[in-house]
């Protein structure tokens, strides 16, 4: 028999806009008064005008055992989802239904009192989440092991560096004993070794213990090694909900929507060397993609269209690669490398550039175009195009990539 | 594996005006206790002097209230020596105004907790009130010990049976205070303006019970309304009991606890109603 753990139905939660936290007496009285005098029917079309729907019609089941992963752009509602099913704040319509206790953590060491010691303090936050006493008891010896602050278990926690706090707090709400488990993503605090071990953790509550788990994250690397399903949500709706895979693609493909190259309006030079396109090519299959991996023998094909070029003048062509934070990682270039181009003069033509084993860790990069020759600059192109990394065969197929933390670029080392 | 009791559970849009969930309440009773705990050790390990704090804040204020009501304005202490007289005002009201602070600010001090996990909020208000209590038996224990050292000293004890109301005049002030201070803490959440006069009312409450003066020593076209407070008879019957002098009656002892019920039960009805969606507003 298949268990359902958790029924979403028709899930909606609106706000109204502007009367957040704003109301005096006064006012309300006006506004009272003023309703008065008005029709009812006017009333509410103005109410409607300022509902503001931070998420509509959210529908999902989820089975016991399996683990969902929440992903959306900052502002698709996740949290306020997970704020819904961690029973903070109620839905404005629509019905949840499901079975057995439970814990969410969206955000570690809520309640911790800075006085209290580290014993004290995992009773209260694990009173908080939702445990009892003997359940804490029971589990206490793991809590501390767990979270490795065993010497300073009775110092107050205003003492602990912040690492060990979000160490202990963690400790606690892995340890609760509850079927299903709401994540925030709280996993980004900590250091990469920590990190590892809480993902392990989440990954044996899921599919060692066969709780529920659901979990917000914008790593995907995190919701594809965790989730076995996915729910993307944009702006407040339903995107899709099924495979892991799928969704993080389909959620990938949302952010990219970019501007063509002709239509952007923001172009500097005088044109005379000019990018009309770009493609991208896997060096292996000599084919077309659109999947990027570290590692990969990646072949970036610019087309490009002359007008009056002066073939005497050396030819710069020029790819400054941004990470999505706007930090420049590194610049390719043939003034680098030495090298000299065959331009055309008048008409169309195209530049391949070949990278070997692309070195970029997994994330998200934006390329700037700079084409010049003679001190003169034909066309420059910021963040002309992004490129997505998603997935890691630095070393091979092999699972393992760079902990979060430990730098952007791959190093093609070898042990001897 | 996790223990399978199959709870089923259900989240609606709220619906109904008052739902408070006893059964959910009792199962947190471990949170309960331990809130209380929290408070109580939080306050002394930031100090110096630690528990001692309880005894020198109402030791203080007696004296302060002996020179200026006593010695200064001549208020009648009916013939009681001054610090008896004092004492149990004082801290039957410090009792009293701390639940109202304290709750008035509940939403307000707990937003980040509120707004991070769910437990039933009533626990933490309720809480206050009991942490407050242990405050409150402290401070009761100096009054008794400050009693006993009187009547060695020649001091005529008048302890009589109505000391048997003392749980529930005990009672009475709590379901008061909480009340109160619920009222003002889910009226505050909305409309911010209000906090700024709850210290200032709670202070003007207190000249209009009978801490500094006794009942009989009031203009006499006043008494009645002094007596509508509720708790001018919580004090005066709380005098009576210890001390002998005071007002004792029962007609007001009766109208003191419907006003409490009344004003407990708004409390309680306002905080359900306001905690719903309060995380939304604040």
């Amino acid at each position: 028999m298949t268990n359902t753990a958790i029924q979403v139905e028709n899930i909606s939660k609106s706000y109204i806009k502007g009367a957040i936290g704003t109301g005096t007496l006064s006012r309300d009285i006006e506004q009272k008064i003023a309703s008065l005098f008005n029709s009812k029917k006017n009333l509410e079309t103005q109410n409607n005008n300022n509902l503001v729907w931070s998420l509509k019609d959210i529908s999902f089941e989820l089975k016991q055992g399996e683990a969902l992963g929440i992903i959306g752009k900052n502002g698709a509602g996740k949290s306020t989802l997970l704020k819904i099913l961690s029973k903070v704040t109620t839905p404005t319509k629509g019905i949840i239904k499901g079975k057995g206790r439970i814990a969410s953590l969206l955000e570690v060491g809520t309640g911790f009192h800075p006085e209290l010691s580290g014993r004290e303090n995992i009773f209260l936050n694990g009173a908080i989440l939702g445990m009892k006493k003997h359940e804490i008891k029971r589990n206490f010896d793991e809590i501390v092991d767990f979270s490795g602050v065993e010497n300073y278990i009775d110092t107050p926690v205003k003492r602990y560096s912040s690492g060990m706090y979000v160490r202990l707090a963690f400790a606690v709400a892995a340890h609760l004993e509850s079927e299903i488990l709401i994540v925030d993503e709280v996993l980004a605090v900590g250091d990469a070794d920590f990190q590892k071990k809480c993902l392990g953790k989440m990954g044996s509550i899921s599919k060692g213990e066969g709780r529920t788990v659901l979990f917000v994250s914008h790593n995907m690397q995190s919701i594809q090694s965790l989730c076995s399903k996915a729910l993307l949500l944009n702006k407040g709706t339903m995107q899709g909900f099924g495979a892991v895979p799928e969704m993080i693609n389909k959620y990938l493909q949302n952010n990219e929507i970019f501007i063509p190259l002709n239509e952007r309006t923001d172009r500097k030079g005088d044109g005379k060397v000019k990018v009309i396109s770009v493609h991208f090519m896997d060096a292996k299959t000599n084919q077309f993609t659109n999947n990027f991996y570290v590692g990969m023998d990646l072949i970036i094909e610019i087309e490009l269209a002359s007008i009056q070029f002066n073939l005497n003048h050396n030819l710069e062509i020029s790819l400054g690669i941004s990470d999505q934070f706007g930090t420049r990682i590194t610049l390719i270039s043939n003034k680098v490398s030495g090298q000299n181009l065959n331009p055309i003069a008048n008409g169309n033509w195209s530049q391949k550039i070949l990278i070997n084993k692309l070195p970029l860790v997994m994330g998200k990069y934006f390329f700037t175009v700079f084409i010049s020759s003679n001190g003169n600059v034909h066309d420059w192109i910021i963040d002309a195009f992004p490129l997505m990394i998603e997935s890691d065969k630095f070393f091979g197929e092999l699972v393992h990539t760079l902990p979060t933390g430990q730098g952007n670029i791959y190093t093609d080392f070898q042990y001897l | 594996m996790p223990k399978t009791t199959q709870n089923d559970w259900i989240i609606k849009s709220k619906n109904s005006w008052f739902n408070l969930d006893i059964e959910s309440t009792l199962a947190y009773k471990d949170l309960f206790f331990l809130l209380i705990r929290r408070d109580f050790v939080a306050f002394y390990k930031q100090t110096i002097l630690g528990p001692l704090w309880f005894f020198i804040q109402p030791l203080l204020t007696m004296f302060v209230f002996s020179f200026v009501f006593g010695k200064i304005g001549n208020i009648s202490t009916n013939n009681l020596p001054k610090p008896l007289f004092y004492l149990p005002g004082i801290i039957c009201w410090n009792y009293f105004a701390e639940c109202i602070l304290k709750n008035s600010t509940v939403f307000r001090d707990n937003a980040n907790l509120f707004s991070k996990v769910y437990f039933p909020r009533i626990i933490l208000p309720m809480s206050i009130v009991f942490s407050s209590m242990v405050r409150f038996f402290i401070q009761q224990f100096l009054f008794v010990i400050i009693l006993v050292i009187y009547s060695l000293n020649g001091f005529k004890l008048n302890i009589n049976t109505t000391i048997l109301l003392f749980p529930y005049l005990l009672i009475l002030m709590a379901a008061l205070g909480q009340g109160i201070g619920l009222i003002i803490s889910s009226l505050t959440t909305k409309y911010r303006d209000l906090a700024l006069l709850v210290n200032f009312g709670v202070q003007l409450l207190m000249f209009s019970t009978t801490v500094a003066y006794p009942l009989s020593a009031a203009p006499k076209n006043l008494q009645f309304w002094i007596a509508l407070n509720p708790m001018t008879t919580i004090l005066e019957t709380f005098r009576y009991s210890f001390l002998g002098q005071g007002q004792f009656s029962i007609t007001a002892l009766i109208y003191t606890s419907i006003v409490t019920v009344i004003v407990f039960f708004v409390g309680i009805i306002l905080f359900n109603k306001v905690e719903k969606d309060f995380i939304d507003t604040i």
